[in-house]
């Protein structure tokens, strides 16, 4: 098979990528606003949708598949805002029900459609899991529509997104709709995983939103870099995806792309620089070598109160040295203590606190239980 | 900006206030009057509604009751006016972005829909951080911060709105001497401007040195005024019931 001949992988893979980059970019912002499982709500929740407008037009057309898809998924968020404002059920609860509620519907009408005597129906269930390989290429276009329309908006909003994701009460404050932002990043949410429908299907669509995001955050302290590496991330796993599966024989193209993307997700959280858990258990190995602060400070107070009238009074480095403990580094303490402003080298070389060390020093001891010097 | 402060003698009216979380009422009936240029605390016990009154008059929460109004004005017409400090631990501060970002914050209501920060914006946001001594820290991701600097941060987020009335929520709590220090300072600038400062103060030791009125709330609002009429150690029991021992020590000693 080869990528440059080969139509039907092109189509796949293209439809795959966009669905990657869509997905892993407004995935993000879920994954910032801990609304993880909401994507997974959306996707169970399209279910009943991909039935009844099935039922209603007697159509199989993607386009009016995902109409459908979409509207009750779009519904579903309704019911959870709706529960959560009117009831004391929390967030993640309220999803856990509209989640099961809908997809146990949709269920119970696929089932209803299958057993129909009429050869149209054969096909539907390929939505639970996805049929990439089934991909055509008005399809690819239609996803690639939707999907440019909700990136364009992200990228139009994308200040108040951020503030929607950070601090929402103080985009009230300044005067933003808070609700209907929050109104429109979750509807693009049910664009992306309309667009993930056929590709990948409703049961495994929520790891599209929610890996690339957790996988990209893993990896820089930025909002814009994290959402571009989220979505370059989503684009890799739905190409590689679409190539691995159409080399190996009947691998299929969807949990594929799961797949890749749990190993990204796995190897972000262990090896990430700063943020992984490997480095992460290296420092902190580190960080019980590091000097300590407030045990020289502590000593610089004290012996500053012997000279009530002069508390500027200096002090030398070798005092110092034998009231800390042996392996105390003490010059590294005082240089960390004057870059803090709270102690002072003297022109004769000897050390003072500040008058705000002493207040610091007196804070540290209040901390400690209090029994003074 | 035009600054109604000059024009209008109260900043900050709150009447008949009433909200409730669950049919449990967190604020009850409270009546309030914040002179422009005043530096207000609120003080009271826990649960007394001392966030949720400043929320309610952002408009964060709604009332079950009652009527906020801003110079004279209802809040929506002069939403700009007020800068809000939320309580630092009400933040996600693993959130990634830095420093120079959240400050710049504070100028998206100027800025309005769509539009993006340009380098007006970062120039306001920088002079902002130097204010509050965190300009060495602007690129600095947040997650980096102690608690103390991202307080700091905060209150150069509420700076560079410009606002006329400040409303900061616990600014104090867990913040290293410093920038107690620090943040006294600013406000006592900003005073000195004229702007009105409300905030929510849990140290009774320092009402007297900070502030120049208070309200005293518990639920119902106790009394409010000049701090010298008002903290008196009859008020601090209405107040916090028990625990009076403790208290008188911290009332205004009519010396």
């Amino acid at each position: 098979m080869d990528f440059f001949t080969d139509y039907t992988l092109r189509i796949v893979a293209l439809g795959s990528g966009v669905l990657g980059a869509t997905a892993g970019a407004l995935g993000s912002f879920a994954v910032l606003r801990r609304q993880s499982l909401l994507g997974d709500a959306v996707s169970h929740s399209a279910l009943p949708g991909i039935a009844l407008a099935f039922l209603l037009t007697g159509s199989k057309t993607p386009l009016i598949i995902m109409i459908g898809a979409a509207l009750t998924g779009w519904l579903a968020t309704l019911v959870v805002r709706a529960i959560v404002t009117r009831s004391r059920v929390p967030f993640d609860s309220a999803l856990g029900i509209v989640l099961a509620v809908f997809f146990g519907l949709g269920l119970v009408l696929l089932t209803y459609i299958q057993k129909q005597p009429n050869a149209a129906q054969a096909g539907l269930e390929s939505y639970l899991f996805g049929q990439a390989a089934a991909l055509l290429r008005q399809d690819v276009v239609v996803m690639a529509a939707l999907g440019a329309v909700a990136l364009t908006i992200l990228t139009m909003l994308w200040k108040e997104f951020k503030l929607l994701s950070f601090d929402e009460a103080f985009g009230v404050s300044l005067g933003f709709s808070m609700s209907r932002l929050d109104g429109v990043l979750t509807g693009l949410l049910v664009v992306a995983i309309v667009i993930g429908l056929q590709t990948v299907g409703v049961v495994l669509m929520s790891a599209m939103i929610v890996a690339p995001g957790a996988a990209a955050r893993q990896w820089t302290r930025r909002l814009g870099p994290m959402v571009v590496l989220a979505a370059a991330i989503g684009t890799a796993a739905g190409v590689g995806g679409a190539v691995a599966s159409s080399v190996v024989p009947r691998l299929p193209t969807g949990p594929t792309i799961v797949m890749i993307l749990s190993v990204v997700v796995a190897v972000s959280l262990l090896f990430a620089p700063g943020r992984g858990l490997v480095g992460r258990w290296f420092r902190l190995g580190r960080l019980r070598q590091a000097p300590q602060l407030d045990p020289v400070l502590i000593h610089l107070y004290a012996l500053s109160l012997h000279h009530e009238d002069d508390p500027g009074h200096g002090h030398g480095e070798a005092v110092l040295r034998t009231m800390s403990s042996r392996d105390a580094d003490v010059p590294g303490a005082l240089a960390a203590l004057q870059s803090k402003g709270l102690a002072l080298q003297l022109p004769d070389g000897l050390w003072a606190p500040t008058e705000l060390g002493r207040r610091e020093a007196r804070r540290a001891l209040e901390r400690e239980g209090g029994e003074g010097l | 900006m035009s600054s109604p402060a000059e024009s209008y003698p109260t900043a900050l009216e709150v009447e008949d206030l009433t909200v409730a979380y669950a049919d449990q009422p967190v604020l009850w009936d409270v009546d309030l009057h914040v002179p422009t240029g005043a530096k207000m605390a609120i003080v009271g016990p826990n649960g007394a509604g001392k966030s949720t009154l400043i929320k309610a008059a952002m408009g964060l929460v709604s009332p079950v009751a009652g009527e906020v109004r801003v110079f004279g004005r209802a809040r929506e017409a002069v939403r700009g006016d007020i800068a809000y400090v939320p309580q630092r631990s009400s933040l996600e501060w693993d959130f990634p972005t830095d420093v120079l970002d959240v400050v710049t914050m504070g100028t998206y209501g100027q800025i309005g829909w769509f539009r993006r920060a340009g380098a007006q914006q970062r120039d306001q946001a920088l002079a902002a951080l130097a204010t509050v001594g965190m300009e060495a820290y602007s690129s600095r991701p947040i997650a980096q911060l102690s608690g103390g600097q991202q307080q700091r941060v905060l209150l150069a987020r509420a700076l560079v709105q410009g606002a006329e009335i400040y409303m900061l929520d616990e600014p104090f709590q867990g913040v290293d001497a410093p920038t107690e220090r620090a943040i006294v300072d600013v406000l006592d600038t900003l005073a000195d401007e004229g702007k009105t400062i409300i905030v929510v103060h849990h140290d009774l030791q320092t009402v007297a040195e900070y502030f120049d009125h208070v309200l005293l709330l518990n639920v119902r609002a106790i009394d409010s005024g000049p701090v010298d009429q008002v903290f008196t150690e009859e008020n601090l029991r209405l107040t916090f019931g028990g625990r009076v021992g403790v208290l008188a020590q911290s009332a205004v000693n009519e010396a």
